[in-house]
C-alpha cells in the first residue's frame, strides 16, 4: 500500500516578525486536532502536507533552507506566513535562515515562495496588518503580507485571518471551506478576511449586550455589566469570539471578565485606544488609517 | 579549523543561529545570534502600564504567562497593589502561570527535543493496538513523511520498543498540551495571551461549577507528566547517558522566587526559593541590584555595564567588536544560567524543603547520578520535568483554596510617577520586567528575560555566555547540522523571540541604523 489516495495539499509556513503565538495557537485546534491535521486527511479526501513548519519539522540549518529552495521552484502550495515583514534595512531584521553561507530575509523569502503559490494565508494579525510588530513606532518598518504584495505586484489570491492569536479555527476553517466551495466562492471582508469568521462584530452577539442597551456598566472589573466603559473594543471589532469561544469552548476574553482589545483588527494594537480606556475619539485615526490600509489591501 | 553555521536552528521559540569554530571534530569556539527584532520596549512607552500585561505577553506566545506575571507584579509593585490582591487573584495567577508552565515542559520534550532522541519511523516495526502508533505507521506506509522528513544522521538509541512508546507518548503530548491548555483558559481567558490576568488581580469571576471543572481537567494532566513525561526523561538520561556529563555550561545558576504561597495566615512564601547557586551546591541569597548588562560585544556603543533600570541602548551596528543584537546580563559581573534547574536547585538547597529535596534525589538515583548531572544537556531536561512535578503537584491544592464569591481583584487607582519590578520563575527561568512611570504613562520598560542570560555573548572579560560555554569542548561528528550541537542549544529550551526584542535602540535612532 504505496500510494497516496488524498488529494495532497503541500503547505509552507515561514515565520516573520512573530511570537509564535500563531503556532501555539493552532497546536490546540479541536476538530480537527493537529494529530489529525498533520496525520490524517483534514477533511475525507484532501490531506494538508506540511512540508515546512519551523517549529515541528525534524530539519534545521541547511537541510531546512533546501525544503524551501526546492519548492519555490515548484507550483501547486499553500503559503501560510506568520509574523509581520520587516522592510527596514533591507529586511534585516528578520532573517529565515542561510544556505551555504548566504543569509535569507522573511521578505525575500516572501518574494520567492509567493508568485508560484495556489493560495496566501496571512495567519495572525501581525501578517494580516502589521499588529504588534508595527506598533507605534514600528521601529523596523514591519508591514503585512498584503502592504509587500502591492508593493511587488504580486497576484496569489490571499486571505488575511487576523487574530493576536487567530482562533485554530478561523484558519483549518477557512482551508476547509475553500476546499470544499472552491477559493472563488470564499466571502472576504475589505480586509480580506472571510466573513464566515469575521463578519459580525463582537458586539453583535455578546452575551453582554442586553447590559449595554439597558445602559447597565460595569465600573470596575469584576461587577456585573458591559465592560464597555471598562475599554471593551467589542463594538467596533469583528470575530465571532461570543459563539464560537475558545480553547474548548472554555472561556473567551468577554467571559473571562476582561474587556475585549481588539485583536482582529487591522487597528490593533494603536488605533483602538488604551486597553482598559473607553473607545475615545477612534473615529478620526481610525479612519485615517484604515482608509490607508484598505487603500493598500485592496489589490 | 572549520566553521559550522546552523540557522535556522528548528524546533525552538523564534529565529536564533549557531556558529561553531570546529578543529579535530572539537568545537573551540562558538557564537549564538538571535535572527528577528521587533523592539517591543520602544512600543511601551508612553502606554498605560496596564497596557504592558498585555503587550509583553506578545514578546512570545509560547511563553506569554510568565511575561504577564512579571508584568502585572511590576504594575501591582508600582500602583502599591502587590499585598492588597485578593487570595483568589493570587491562586489564579499561581494555577494559570502553572498550568501553562507544565503544557511548556511537556511541549519542549517532546515536540521539540524529542526527534532528537527517537526515530519515528521505527513504528513501521509496530505490531501492536495502539490507535496513536498505528495512525503514524499507516501515514509512513502511504509514502507520506514530511515534517519529520528529511534529518540528519542521528545516533539514535532507544531499541525499538522503547521508541514506539516514547513516540506514543509524543503523540498523546500533543492532547495533553492542548487540553491543559484549555484547563487553564477556564481561569485565563484564552490561549496564547491571557486576557483576565490584570492589574489587581484576575478578572475572571468564580463559580462553582469553573473550579470544579478545573479540578477534574487536572487528572490526567497531571497522570501525565508523572506516568509518562518523568519516566521518559529518566529513560533519556539514562540510555543517553553521556549527555548527563556533556553541555555543563557556566555551572553558576540563578532564580527568582515565584509563586506566592500561604504561611503563616498571610501570602508570603513562595513555592520556588529564588538565589544563586556556586560551586555545583552553594547557596547564597540573590539581591537584584547586582545585575547590569555589558554591552562589549553587542552592536552598542560602548558603556560602563548598567543596572536594567538605567540601562542605555545606542545602536552602533558597525562596532567591530560585536556580534549579537543581545547584551550580556552579568551578575556581580559573572555568567550565571537561569532555566529550571536553577528554580529546582535554588530551591533545594535553598528552602532545604524535604518534599521537594526527596523529589530531586530520587530522580537522581533513578539516573544514578548526582546533583553536578544536573548541569548537563540531560540534566537541563530532567530539571525540566522536576519543575514540572513540583508544580503539577501544587496546582489541586491552589484549586481548592478559591473561595467561590469572593473578590477576584482590586481596584487600580495607581500614583502619576512611580516604579515597579516584577520577577518571575518562567518555564525557562529568571525573568525580570522593570517599569518607569510618569505623569500615568510608561517612561521606560526594561525585560530581561532568561534566554537573554543564556543566549547571551561574550562580556568585556571574555566571559563567553552559558550556551557558548556550553558548546566549547563539545566532540561532533561533522554534518551539515550536528546533532551534538542541536541537542544542546534545545536543552536550554531556547526562546529567541523573547531574548531579541531586547535590542532596544531608542526609537529616534532607528533611522540611523546601519545593519551589517
Amino acid at each position: 500500500m504505496n500510494t497516496k489516495k488524498s488529494t495532497v495539499i503541500p503547505v509552507i509556513n515561514i515565520q516573520g516578525q512573530n511570537c509564535t503565538g500563531c503556532a501555539t495557537s493552532i497546536l490546540c485546534s479541536e476538530y480537527p486536532s493537529i494529530k489529525n491535521i498533520l496525520l490524517q486527511d483534514i477533511i475525507p479526501g484532501f490531506k494538508l502536507e506540511f512540508i515546512f513548519h519551523p517549529n515541528i519539522m525534524t530539519a534545521s540549518g541547511n537541510l531546512a533552507m533546501e525544503i524551501l529552495e526546492n519548492t519555490a521552484k515548484e507550483k501547486g502550495y499553500v503559503l501560510i506566513i506568520d509574523g509581520a515583514i520587516p522592510t527596514g534595512s533591507n529586511g534585516i531584521y528578520c532573517i529565515t535562515g542561510e544556505k551555504d553561507g548566504r543569509k535569507s530575509t522573511i521578505l525575500e523569502e516572501t518574494l520567492k515562495l509567493a508568485p508560484n503559490a495556489l493560495l496566501v494565508i496571512a495567519l495572525g494579525t501581525c501578517a494580516a496588518f502589521g499588529g504588534i510588530a508595527a506598533g507605534n513606532p514600528n521601529p523596523t518598518g514591519a508591514q503585512s503580507v498584503g502592504d509587500i504584495f502591492l508593493t511587488n505586484k504580486i497576484k496569489t489570491p490571499l486571505i488575511n485571518v487576523p487574530g493576536c492569536p487567530p482562533h485554530p479555527d478561523w484558519l483549518f476553517g477557512t482551508i476547509e471551506e475553500v476546499l470544499t466551495k472552491g477559493l472563488e466562492n470564499i466571502q472576504l471582508d475589505d480586509f480580506r478576511r472571510p466573513k464566515t469568521y469575521y463578519g459580525k462584530l463582537i458586539h453583535e452577539n455578546c452575551p453582554n449586550r442586553a447590559y449595554f442597551d439597558e445602559g447597565k456598566f460595569a465600573r470596575k472589573l469584576g461587577d456585573e455589566g458591559c465592560l464597555y466603559e471598562l475599554g471593551c473594543k467589542g463594538s467596533i471589532t469583528y470575530a465571532d469570539c461570543p459563539k464560537r469561544q475558545w480553547n474548548g469552548r472554555t472561556n473567551w476574553v468577554i467571559g473571562s471578565g476582561a474587556p475585549c482589545n481588539g485583536c482582529t483588527s487591522p487597528e490593533y494594537p494603536d488605533f483602538v485606544g488604551d486597553f482598559y480606556e473607553r473607545i475615545i475619539d477612534v473615529e478620526v485615526p481610525a479612519n485615517e488609517k484604515k482608509a490607508k490600509i484598505q487603500k493598500k489591501i485592496i489589490i | 579549523m572549520k566553521k559550522i553555521v546552523i540557522h535556522p536552528i528548528t524546533r525552538i521559540e523564534g529565529h536564533l543561529k549557531v556558529e561553531a569554530i570546529v578543529d579535530n571534530g572539537e568545537v573551540k569556539d562558538a557564537n549564538i545570534s538571535g535572527t528577528m527584532f521587533r523592539g517591543i520596549e520602544i512600543m511601551l512607552k508612553g502606554r498605560d502600564p496596564r497596557d504592558a500585561v498585555m503587550i509583553t505577553q506578545r514578546i512570545c506566545g509560547v511563553c506569554p504567562e510568565p511575561h504577564a506575571t512579571a508584568s502585572v507584579n511590576a504594575v501591582d509593585d508600582y500602583a502599591g497593589l502587590t499585598d492588597k490582591i485578593p487570595e483568589n487573584g493570587i491562586l489564579m495567577r499561581n494555577l494559570i502561570l502553572g498550568t501553562r508552565s507544565v503544557c511548556d515542559h511537556i511541549l519542549h520534550f517532546y515536540i521539540l527535543s524529542g526527534l532528537d532522541y527517537v526515530d519515528p519511523a521505527r513504528v513501521l516495526e509496530y505490531n501492536g493496538s495502539d490507535k496513536d502508533l498505528n495512525t503514524l505507521k499507516y501515514f509512513l506506509q502511504q509514502g507520506y513523511s514530511k515534517p519529520f522528513l528529511p534529518r540528519d544522521e542521528i545516533d539514535y538509541k532507544f531499541d525499538a520498543e522503547t521508541t514506539n512508546a516514547v513516540v506514543s507518548h509524543y503523540i498523546k503530548a500533543l492532547d495533553i498540551y492542548r487540553k491543559a491548555q484549555q484547563a487553564a483558559t477556564i481561569f485565563g481567558g484564552k490561549w496564547p495571551h491571557d486576557a483576565a490576568i490584570v492589574a489587581g488581580g484576575v478578572s475572571q469571576q468564580l463559580t462553582a461549577d469553573r473550579v470544579t471543572e478545573f479540578i477534574w481537567r487536572l487528572e490526567e494532566i497531571v497522570d501525565f507528566v508523572k506516568n509518562y513525561y518523568l519516566p521518559d526523561v529518566i529513560a533519556v538520561a539514562k540510555t543517553y547517558s553521556e549527555y548527563l556529563e556533556i553541555g555543563k555550561g557556566c555551572q553558576n545558576l540563578l532564580a527568582y522566587s515565584s509563586y506566592r504561597t500561604k504561611s503563616n495566615g498571610s501570602y508570603n512564601d513562595t513555592l520556588f526559593t529564588g538565589g544563586l547557586i556556586n560551586n555545583i551546591d552553594k547557596y547564597s541569597e540573590i539581591n537584584i541590584n547586582n545585575i547590569t548588562e555589558d554591552v562589549t560585544h553587542s552592536w552598542y556603543k560602548d558603556s560602563e555595564p548598567l543596572y536594567p533600570g538605567e540601562g542605555k541602548t545606542e545602536p552602533a551596528a558597525d562596532k567591530k567588536e560585536g556580534y549579537s543584537w543581545l547584551k550580556s546580563p552579568r551578575y556581580n559581573g559573572e555568567v550565571y544560567e537561569v532555566g529550571p534547574v536553577a528554580n529546582v536547585l535554588s530551591t533545594y538547597l535553598g528552602k532545604r524543603d524535604p518534599y521537594i529535596k526527596n523529589m530531586v534525589d530520587n530522580a537522581l538515583s533513578e539516573i544514578r547520578g548526582n546533583i553536578s548531572n544536573m548541569y548537563s544537556v540531560a540534566g537541563r531536561h530532567l530539571g525540566r520535568v522536576l519543575s514540572a512535578n513540583i508544580i503539577a503537584d501544587q496546582l489541586l491544592g491552589w484549586a481548592r483554596d478559591l473561595k467561590v464569591g469572593e473578590p477576584t481583584t482590586v481596584e487600580y487607582d495607581p500614583p502619576a510617577d512611580g516604579k515597579g519590578i516584577g520577577l518571575c520563575a518562567a518555564p525557562r527561568g529568571a525573568l525580570g520586567h522593570w517599569l518607569n512611570v510618569k505623569d500615568g504613562r510608561i517612561s521606560n520598560y526594561q525585560v530581561i528575560t532568561p534566554t537573554a542570560w543564556n543566549a547571551s555573548p561574550k562580556d568585556k572579560d571574555g566571559q563567553p555566555g552559558p550556551y557558548e560555554q556550553a558548546l566549547v569542548g563539545l566532540k561532533i561528528k561533522e554534518s551539515q547540522s550536528p546533532i551534538e550541537i542541536l541537542r544542546v542549544i534545545r536543552s536550554f529550551d531556547p526562546c529567541s523571540a523573547c531574548a531579541v526584542h531586547l535590542v532596544t535602540p531608542k526609537g529616534n535612532l532607528i533611522g540611523k541604523y546601519k545593519v551589517v
